[in-house]
């Protein structure tokens, strides 16, 4: 079956064609949620381990998810599949690639303005800012830069509704975690 | 006992979250704005998924073979520990706002302690959660500012809403037994060195919103020692219906 490196990776190549439940456009492994594949060669048989991480706590998809990486495994005839969630590191909009950052945007979404680089901090001073994340968030349709919040939750956890001011169009962006 | 006490105080952690998030999810579908209904849905789901990994931790230390749904949907009134304040009912949209500022505050704080805890796995929890606890305070800072310095009407109630609430305050500082001893293992922090840090924010978030910080110095308290009023009875009552009619029920 070939050695463990080369059956690691062709693991990760199945889960980047993993969809995410609720955004169907990125992979699991464009938005960091797959952390580690691990082949265990057990007398049983070889087992494969793929550490996964949830996103944002009450997060309905991650059991979709863990389903879904099972599946595509067993489908591909690996038969043995441990699924192990790590809660730590926390997940953050950091780990998503820049592949799921690009198609992101061309699904529509705005992908998160700037890095979360640790925690936030709650700055009073700050209570005014117009801004989700403290940060310009560019129209994914026309690219402008020109645009304001409507509210800060949208569809899913991990989103918050935008419009366009200058092409008019509302628009989901996924927040800086 | 160190395990007890252990158990007793994530399932604190697990209690406050579980049960804000079903006094939020009341208000789905009857929010004063599809963006409020939005805004306080997630919340609530944030907290559910904290509660989850809580209850989940303090199910395993306790070692009665109780797991998180045993927790959350077999437990009568008087074994669930939150805070007294979070089983308050939900009433105008005014006093949600209130509760969840007061609370937000603490939580924000308590987490951001927790984060040094010696145990790894709590830990780990309130890194995680305290990401989203820091969402869910900023947009409470936004809102009881919004209405405290808004229309008469809004402030009116703004202000209602904290002279009612104010009294269910203290006991998020009030430290017992079993936040001592877990204090000084350095596992858990002990809530009388939030007061300080707690008030500084709530001074500035008030005087911001133009409202009148209480004089009160009595407060409620019992909720972390099971001692609940009838509000939390029939909270459960709708919370725990499905599994206690069709016990081991799943989907």
């Amino acid at each position: 079956m070939g050695d463990l490196r080369e059956r690691s990776e062709r693991v990760w190549g199945w889960l980047a064609d993993v969809p995410d439940p609720e955004i169907p456009a990125v992979s699991i492994v464009d938005l960091g949620i797959v952390r580690e594949v691990n082949w265990h060669d057990e007398p049983a048989g070889a087992v494969c381990e793929v550490v996964i991480t949830p996103t944002y706590s009450g997060c309905p998809a991650t059991e979709v998810i863990g389903r879904s990486i099972e599946e595509a495994l067993r489908e591909r005839g690996v038969e043995r599949v441990r699924l192990q969630s790590r809660i730590a590191p926390a997940w953050t909009t950091d780990w998503m690639t820049s592949e799921g950052r690009r198609k992101l945007s061309e699904y529509g979404i705005a992908p998160p303005a700037r890095r979360a680089d640790g925690r936030q901090v709650i700055d009073i001073t700050r209570l005014r800012r117009r801004t989700v994340d403290d940060a310009p968030v560019a129209c994914p349709r026309c690219g402008s830069a020109h645009t304001a919040p409507v509210s800060r939750h949208g569809s899913t956890p991990c989103k918050a509704l935008h419009r366009c001011l200058d092409c008019l169009e509302p628009f989901d962006y996924f927040k800086c975690h | 006992m160190l395990l007890d006490d252990k158990s007793i105080y994530l399932m604190r952690l697990g209690d406050n979250a579980l049960v804000l998030a079903q006094r939020l999810s009341e208000w789905c579908g009857k929010g004063p704005a599809f963006e409020e209904d939005m805004a306080l849905t997630n919340t609530a789901l944030d907290l559910i998924g904290q509660a989850r990994m809580w209850l989940s931790y303090a199910g395993e230390v306790e070692g009665r073979g109780r797991d998180e749904d045993a927790l959350a949907f077999r437990r009568d009134s008087h074994e669930f520990t939150n805070l007294l304040l979070v089983e308050q009912p939900n009433g105008d949209y005014a006093n949600t706002v209130v509760r969840q500022f007061f609370f937000d505050v603490w939580h924000q704080l308590v987490l951001d302690a927790l984060t040094r805890s010696a145990d790894d796995r709590i830990a780990d929890i309130a890194s995680k959660a305290i990401k989203e606890v820091a969402y869910h305070l900023r947009r409470s800072i936004d809102l009881f500012v919004r209405l405290g310095d808004g229309s008469a009407e809004s402030r009116r109630r703004m202000q209602a809403a904290v002279d009612e609430l104010w009294m269910y305050t203290g006991e998020m500082f009030k430290a017992d037994e079993t936040e001592e001893l877990l204090g000084a293992q350095g596992l858990a922090c002990d809530p009388s060195t939030l007061k300080d840090a707690w008030l500084a924010m709530v001074h500035e978030v008030f005087a911001e919103a133009t409202l009148e910080l209480p004089a009160g110095e009595w407060m409620q308290k019992g909720g972390k020692q099971g001692r609940h009023g009838e509000h939390l009875g029939l909270l459960l009552a709708e919370m725990q219906f499905l599994q206690r009619a069709y016990p081991g029920a799943t989907w």
